[in-house]
C-alpha cells in the first residue's frame, strides 16, 4: 500500500491491465459481430469482420424505432429526475430541521420499506394504476417512479442536511426570508454534491428499468429501449447480427452518459453508499 | 397551526407520492394474497389461507424457484465480493492507469440486467465456442445455457461480472480511510501483507463490508431481468428465480390472488435475510 512507484507496482499494473482487456471481452465480442453478416458470425465469432457492414445498424435502428424508444426513456428519466430531487431534498430538509417523533417515525417509515421487494407491490399496482388512471401513460410511470425513488433519494438528502450549518438558514430567516425562500436560495445550493448522487444512482435505475414499463407501458409507441429491444429479441430469435446491433445501440447512450461523468459517477457511488 | 401547514408542504409531496405508488399497493397486496382474484373479474372471493396452503403442499416449481434463488444468492454475494474487493486492493495502489482502470472494471453496472442478459446470452452461445475452438480449453466448449448445472454457473458469472466494479468502488473507497500510519506501523513491526490485511485492513473496514453484503444479498434475491433475458428459467426451469415465478404466476397464469401470496412470502423472506445480514455484521463492526 506504499504509494511510491517501485517495480513490483509495475508489475501489479501489467496484471491489473491484463485482467482488464480479459474482463471487457465480452464488448469486443458484441460490436464486432455486429458489423458481421449472419453466416459469418456462425464461422468464426472471435475473428474481425471481412466486410465492416453497417447495414445491420440501418436495419435495426427502423424496426427498433429507436429515435423514438430513445426518446421515451428520456423522458421518463429526466422528469422523474426532476421530481425525485425537488421533494425528496424538501422533505429531507424539512424533517432535519424539524427534529421531534414524528420526524424520526416518517425517516424510519420511509427507509424501511426499501426492504420491500418490487414484485410484492406490482400486482395490486397494475391494478391501482388502472383505477386512477396513470397506466399506459408516460406522465403516469414518471409519478410511479416518484413513489419509487422517494425512500433511496430522501435517505441520501437526510444524511446529507445534517452536515449542513444551520446559521445560514437562521441569519437569512431573520432578514424576512420566507421558508421556501431559505430552501430553494440557500439550501438547495449547498446540497448539489448530493442532488448529482441522486441523479445517478435514480438515472441508472430508471434508464435501465425493464419490469415497470413493462407493466405499464403496453402501447408499441411508449416504449423504452429496454422495452423495444426484449421485444425485438422475441421477434428476431438468434438473428444475432441484428440482435447485436440492437444491443449496441441499446447500450451506447448509457455507456456515453458514464464516460462524460464518470469521475462523479464512481464518487457519487461512494459517497451514497457510504453514508 | 402555521407550523404544520408549512411540515405539509415540505413534506407532504414525498409523502404521498410514497403512500399512494408503495404502501397502498403493499396492503393491498396483503389482502389479495386471502383471495382468488384472477386479476380480470371484479369479484374478488375471500379464501382465507387458502393460497398459502397451495403454495407449501402443492407447487414444487416455488419451491424449487426459491432454492434456486438461495443458493445462487450464496454463490453470487461470495464471488461478486471476493472479486470486487481484490479488484479494489489492486486499484488503491499507486498504479498510474488506476482511474482509467476503475471506469473500465465499473462500466458493466451502467448497463440494464436485461440487456446484459443478452450479450452474454451471444457469449456463452457463440463467444465462448469460439474461444473453445482456439485454444481446445473444455471450459468454454460446453453447452453453457443448455445444462442446468452450467446455467446456475453461467448466471453466476454474469451477475458477478456486473456487480463487482460497484462492490470495488465501495470498497475503495473504505479503503482510503484507513490510516496509513497503522499500516507504517505494523510495516515496521514485521508484519507480512497478508497479516495486515486480515488484522487491521478488514476489521477496520467491516463498514464496507455491511454494505456490500446488504446490496449483494437483495440485488441477487430480487434477480428478474437478467435471469429472464439470458436463460429465460430454462433449461426446464432449473433457473428459475422466485421474482420471474411470481411473476409468471400473476401475469401469464392470470393467478393474482395465489401470485400476491406469493410475493408477500418473497418480501418476509428478503426481509428477515437482510435484517439478519445487517444485524450480524454490525455485532461483528462493533466487537472489532
Amino acid at each position: 500500500m506504499s504509494k511510491r512507484y517501485t517495480k513490483k507496482t509495475f508489475v501489479l499494473e501489467i496484471f491489473a491491465i491484463i485482467v482488464a482487456f480479459i474482463f471487457l471481452i465480452p464488448f469486443y465480442f458484441v460490436i464486432v459481430n455486429s458489423l458481421k453478416g449472419f453466416s459469418e458470425i456462425l464461422i468464426d465469432a472471435a475473428a474481425l469482420p471481412k466486410e465492416w457492414l453497417f447495414s445491420n445498424y440501418i436495419k435495426v435502428w427502423q424496426i427498433l424505432d429507436f429515435p423514438r424508444a430513445f426518446w421515451n426513456s428520456l423522458t421518463i428519466t429526466v422528469f422523474s429526475n426532476i421530481g425525485l430531487v425537488i421533494i425528496s431534498s424538501m422533505a429531507a430538509w424539512k424533517m432535519v430541521r424539524t427534529p421531534g417523533k414524528i420526524s424520526k417515525t416518517l425517516f424510519v417509515f420511509f427507509v424501511a420499506a426499501m426492504v420491500i421487494p418490487f414484485q410484492t407491490v406490482m400486482i395490486p399496482l397494475v391494478k391501482l394504476g388502472g383505477m386512477l388512471g396513470i397506466m399506459n401513460s408516460i406522465p403516469g410511470i414518471i409519478l410511479m417512479y416518484f413513489g419509487f425513488g422517494v425512500p433511496l433519494s430522501l435517505f441520501l438528502y437526510h444524511g446529507f442536511v445534517k452536515t449542513v450549518p444551520i446559521e445560514v438558514e437562521e441569519s437569512a430567516r431573520i432578514d424576512g426570508c420566507s421558508q421556501f425562500g431559505v430552501f430553494w436560495r440557500i439550501v438547495f445550493p449547498l446540497l448539489k454534491p448530493i442532488t448529482v448522487t441522486v441523479v445517478i444512482l435514480n438515472t441508472l435505475w430508471i434508464w435501465n428499468d425493464y419490469l415497470l414499463p413493462l407493466l405499464v407501458l403496453q402501447d408499441a409507441s411508449l416504449r423504452t429501449i429496454p422495452l423495444a429491444t426484449s421485444s425485438f429479441f422475441a421477434q428476431y430469435t438468434k438473428q444475432w447480427d441484428m440482435g447485436l446491433a440492437a444491443l449496441v445501440l441499446g447500450i451506447t447512450p448509457i455507456i456515453i452518459f458514464f464516460l462524460f461523468l464518470q469521475k462523479h459517477i464512481i464518487k457519487g457511488i461512494a459517497s451514497g453508499s457510504i453514508k | 397551526m402555521k407550523k404544520i401547514l408549512s411540515y405539509l408542504a415540505f413534506v407532504g409531496p414525498a409523502l404521498i407520492f410514497f403512500i399512494v405508488i408503495q404502501i397502498i399497493p403493499f396492503f393491498m397486496g396483503v389482502y389479495y394474497s386471502f383471495t382468488s382474484w384472477n386479476g380480470i373479474s371484479s369479484a374478488t372471493e375471500w379464501v382465507g389461507l387458502e393460497n398459502y396452503k397451495k403454495i407449501f403442499t402443492n407447487d414444487e416449481r416455488f419451491f424449487d424457484s426459491f432454492m434456486f434463488t438461495t443458493k445462487f444468492m450464496f454463490a453470487a454475494v461470495l464471488i461478486s465480493n471476493i472479486i470486487g474487493f481484490s479488484f479494489a486492493l489492486l486499484l488503491n495502489s499507486a498504479l498510474k492507469t488506476r482511474n482509467l482502470l476503475r471506469t473500465a472494471f465499473f462500466i458493466p453496472n451502467v448497463i440494464g440486467g436485461l440487456l446484459l442478459g443478452f450479450i452474454w446470452q451471444f457469449i456463452f452461445v457463440r463467444g465462448f465456442s469460439a474461444i473453445g475452438e482456439m485454444t481446445n480449453i473444455s471450459f468454454f466448449q460446453q453447452a453453457w445455457l443448455g445444462d442446468a448445472q452450467t446455467a446456475f454457473w453461467g448466471i453466476v458469472i454474469v451477475f458477478a461480472w456486473q456487480i463487482s466494479g460497484y462492490m470495488m468502488v465501495i470498497y475503495i473507497a473504505a479503503l482510503q480511510g484507513v490510516d496509513t500510519s497503522l499500516l507504517e506501523a505494523a510495516r515496521i513491526d514485521g508484519a507480512s501483507t497478508f497479516t495486515t490485511l486480515r488484522k487491521i485492513i478488514i476489521p477496520l473496514i467491516l463498514p464496507a463490508f455491511t454494505i456490500c453484503f446488504f446490496l449483494t444479498i437483495s440485488m441477487a434475491f430480487k434477480i428478474f431481468d437478467l435471469n429472464l433475458s439470458l436463460t429465460g428459467g430454462g433449461p426446464f426451469n432449473s433457473t428459475q428465480s422466485v421474482a420471474i415465478n411470481i411473476y409468471q404466476e400473476a401475469f401469464t397464469n392470470n393467478n393474482y390472488g395465489l401470485g400476491s401470496a406469493k410475493s408477500i412470502l418473497f418480501f418476509v423472506v428478503v426481509a428477515i435475510f437482510t435484517t439478519l445480514q445487517v444485524m450480524l455484521t454490525k455485532r461483528k463492526e462493533v466487537e472489532a
